[in-house]
């Protein structure tokens, strides 16, 4: 069953076409990512979902309904440009965001300390944003994204600004959530995270769609059929490393055999960072 | 209801700020002080005086015994030639000689005060003074005119201008200067607390702009109820600021009072009026009192109160919005200059006229400028103390309020797609443009 169905969305600002018949469907308790260059309209598809931008013509359906104010409950926003008010004190400021997303204050205050206490920073709680550094105050954001439990996270960049260990804390957290029932919609220019994470992903380039599918697929689709062979060849000497292109693996493998002792045979897949890099590069000239 | 969660945020994070509790209890302080210090220190003023002795040295001999000694001015009256005299100032045996030339064909008008230290100008006013009258006195009767005549003949005018009402009961008697700076007094005010409270609106919003907050808040409230939110808390910031300040600085007044013999802070009018009338030769100083309190009697407090607040409200609310807008528009507070100028002249041109307003509270001028709403929060006040008409106060504050639910709704359109730009130097034509979006 698909969360979230995004239905032939278009929008147009003056003369720019921001975003073009735009369909995606994203599958219950899956990870989507949402892939493309700046300017693409990631952004602007992103705030439709939030009901901050409505779009021009088109349909967003939430479960299989059409969305309505009342879902921002539901949804979990962590946007690529945040802030949190800096003279503010950290505590008072998350129950304060909690409670614009419609938790009561008691109920937002201990589930915050929860959190707080999993990552670490329990004890900032009365301190002011200005005195955090950087990578707590992203702490504090992720947590006030995903404090009212919504049942649609959308994340905009998550590990930008992360240190390498706090990026891997927040990838364990994001598929903890996938895994308690959360969909996740997932923007990033982060290539290598999109392979670790996503089940699907799409790719827009200018607006249009140029590419949609499992990240298994996709890479099925732009594989150019290369193989890395290892092998010992039988008159003796070194392991020999080959890339050979074949149509067919079996007959590769026959003629390996004949040559000498296989070590090891690898179907080379491309990574969706090339697959990325080479279609956009190409819609746009 | 979210918008009441923002206008909370927004009243407790400026409320309890500590430059605004400072200010909300040192104000007081300093306008209790203001009260009370004038009245001390015109009473005390002689105490501050150091004691002086003058040296008289009268060539004319026609003063001899007409200045009179007080609490700190002796004047001894010395045969010395100048020189000698001079020369006892240098010693110090006084602080200063005073010089009147004997001329045999006029009566001298001339004096010359030598010292070295300045002397006080109460003490030259005061020579001043006498030696007008002796003069005036000898010329009187060098003329062959008794002085008493002169004397009895010198009257005080009062022309009591009272204004009349469709009631024949109702009368109100009008004091032109009193009401006058009272207007002016409402109209500052009120010109300073749109201005402030409509910056730090201003400046809320860029903060939120600047510190990327906004996107998130956006995604749980809609952009117009964080607008209000922002714009209704600050109104109450201000709201209870004027509270305290008026609660507080009535507790200093009345402990201060008690504390200070009675007398001498409520006679300071008089005091005060003393002095003024004395230099006019006009002693009945209890009318002119009287006048005044019937003056601040016939004010209506009450009303002017009502209309006080109507108009900030009003007026801070219709301000706020625009502000509100420009702050959305720009990334940080020095592109705001472009916006803000055009917006603040709407505010000062009823300053700039005020005391033509004030003049001639009826005219046509101020009857406009006290209806358009831009203007009208601050020409009103001006107004109010002489009283105006019901239908044109409540004509004036209906446009108001019309106003600014015109503008707030504008200013939330250009709001709602300001604070998602960056990096944009933005112009009037492109504002015009979102609020056609």
């Amino acid at each position: 069953m698909n969360y979230l169905e995004i239905n032939n969305v278009s929008k147009t600002y003056g003369t720019k076409k921001v975003l073009n018949d735009i369909s995606i469907k994203v599958p219950q308790q899956s990870i989507y990512g949402l892939l493309g260059p700046n300017g693409a309209g990631k952004t602007t598809l992103i705030r439709i979902l939030n009901q901050i931008t409505m779009p021009d013509s088109g349909q967003v359906l939430l479960n299989g309904n059409p969305l309505k104010p009342s879902d921002i409950a539901n949804i979990g926003y962590l946007p690529e440009e945040r802030g949190l008010y800096k003279k503010m004190k950290v505590g008072e400021q998350a129950v304060y965001l909690a409670q614009l997303k419609g938790m009561d204050r008691k109920d937002a205050e201990k589930k915050l300390r929860q959190w707080f206490v999993k990552f670490d920073i329990a004890s900032w709680w009365d301190k002011k944003v200005e005195e955090l550094s950087k990578g707590m105050q992203q702490k504090v954001q992720f947590i006030v994204t995903v404090i009212h439990e919504p049942k649609l996270l959308i994340f905009d960049e998550p590990f930008s600004g992360f240190d390498p260990i706090n990026v891997n804390l927040l990838k364990k957290e994001i598929l903890e959530l996938r895994d308690k029932g959360a969909t996740i919609l997932f923007s990033t220019h982060n290539m290598a995270s999109v392979e670790e994470l996503c089940d699907n992903i799409m790719l827009i380039n200018k607006g249009e769609k140029i590419l949609e599918g499992s990240v298994y697929d996709i890479k099925q689709q732009y594989k150019n059929h290369s193989y890395d062979v290892v092998y010992k060849p039988f008159e003796g000497g070194e392991e020999t490393h080959q890339t050979v292109n074949s149509t067919n693996p079996n007959d590769l493998i026959r003629e390996i055999i004949e040559k000498g002792e296989i070590v090891s045979f690898n179907e080379i897949l491309p990574s969706i960072n090339d697959i990325f890099i080479n279609l956009v590069s190409s819609s746009n000239k | 209801m979210k918008i009441g969660i923002i206008i909370q945020r927004e009243y407790l994070t400026r409320v309890k700020k500590r430059s605004f509790i400072l200010i909300t209890f040192l104000a007081p302080i300093f306008f209790a002080a203001l009260m009370f210090l004038p009245a001390l220190l015109m009473l005390n003023s002689e105490k501050f005086d150091t004691k002086k002795t003058i040296a008289v040295c009268d060539e004319s001999t026609l003063f001899v015994g007409k200045f009179k000694d007080t609490d700190v001015n002796t004047f001894m009256y010395v045969d010395n030639d100048i020189a000698t005299a001079k020369n006892l100032v240098r010693e110090g045996v006084y602080d200063g000689v005073l010089y009147i030339p004997g001329t045999s064909l006029t009566l001298p008008v001339n004096a010359e005060i030598y010292s070295m230290n300045q002397i006080p100008m109460t003490l030259s006013d005061y020579i001043n003074t006498t030696m007008k009258k002796v003069i005036e006195h000898q010329k009187l009767l060098a003329s062959g005119i008794d002085p008493e005549i002169v004397k009895a003949a010198n009257t005080t005018i009062h022309v009591q201008s009272i204004r009349m009402s469709e009631d024949e009961n109702v009368e109100k008697k009008s004091f032109g200067e009193f009401e006058f700076l009272l207007g002016i007094a409402l109209a500052m005010v009120i010109y300073f607390v749109i201005f402030i409270f409509g910056s730090q609106v201003m400046r809320g919003v860029i903060e939120e702009k600047t510190n990327r907050i906004i996107e998130v808040i956006i995604s749980s409230v809609k952009p117009f109820e964080l607008m209000m939110g922002k714009i209704i808390g600050i109104a109450l910031v201000g709201l209870t600021q004027f509270l305290l300040w008026g609660v507080l600085t009535m507790g200093i007044y009345v402990a201060v009072a008690q504390f200070l013999p009675t007398q001498e802070v409520f006679s300071t009018g008089t005091v005060m009026t003393e002095q003024i009338t004395e230099t006019v030769q006009n002693t009945d100083t209890q009318e002119v009192l009287t006048k005044v309190f019937d003056v601040i009697h016939s004010i209506n407090f009450k009303a002017i109160l009502w209309c006080f607040l109507f108009y900030f409200i009003g007026g801070y609310f219709l301000y706020s919005a625009m502000f509100a807008a420009v702050g959305s528009a720009v990334d940080n507070e020095t592109d705001t200059q472009q916006f803000v100028t055009p917006i603040s002249m709407l505010l000062i041109i009823p300053m700039v006229c005020s005391t033509i307003i004030a003049n001639a509270p009826d005219s046509s001028l101020s009857l406009w400028l006290s209806m358009i709403p831009f203007t009208s929060p601050v020409a009103m006040m001006l107004r109010i103390p002489f009283g105006v008409p019901i239908w044109q106060v409540v004509t004036s504050v209906a446009l108001l309020f019309v106003t600014f639910i015109i503008f707030t709704w504008l200013a939330g359109k250009v709001y709602r797609t300001g604070i998602l730009m960056y990096g944009k130097k933005v112009s009037w034509k492109e504002i015009i443009k979102w609020i056609k979006y």
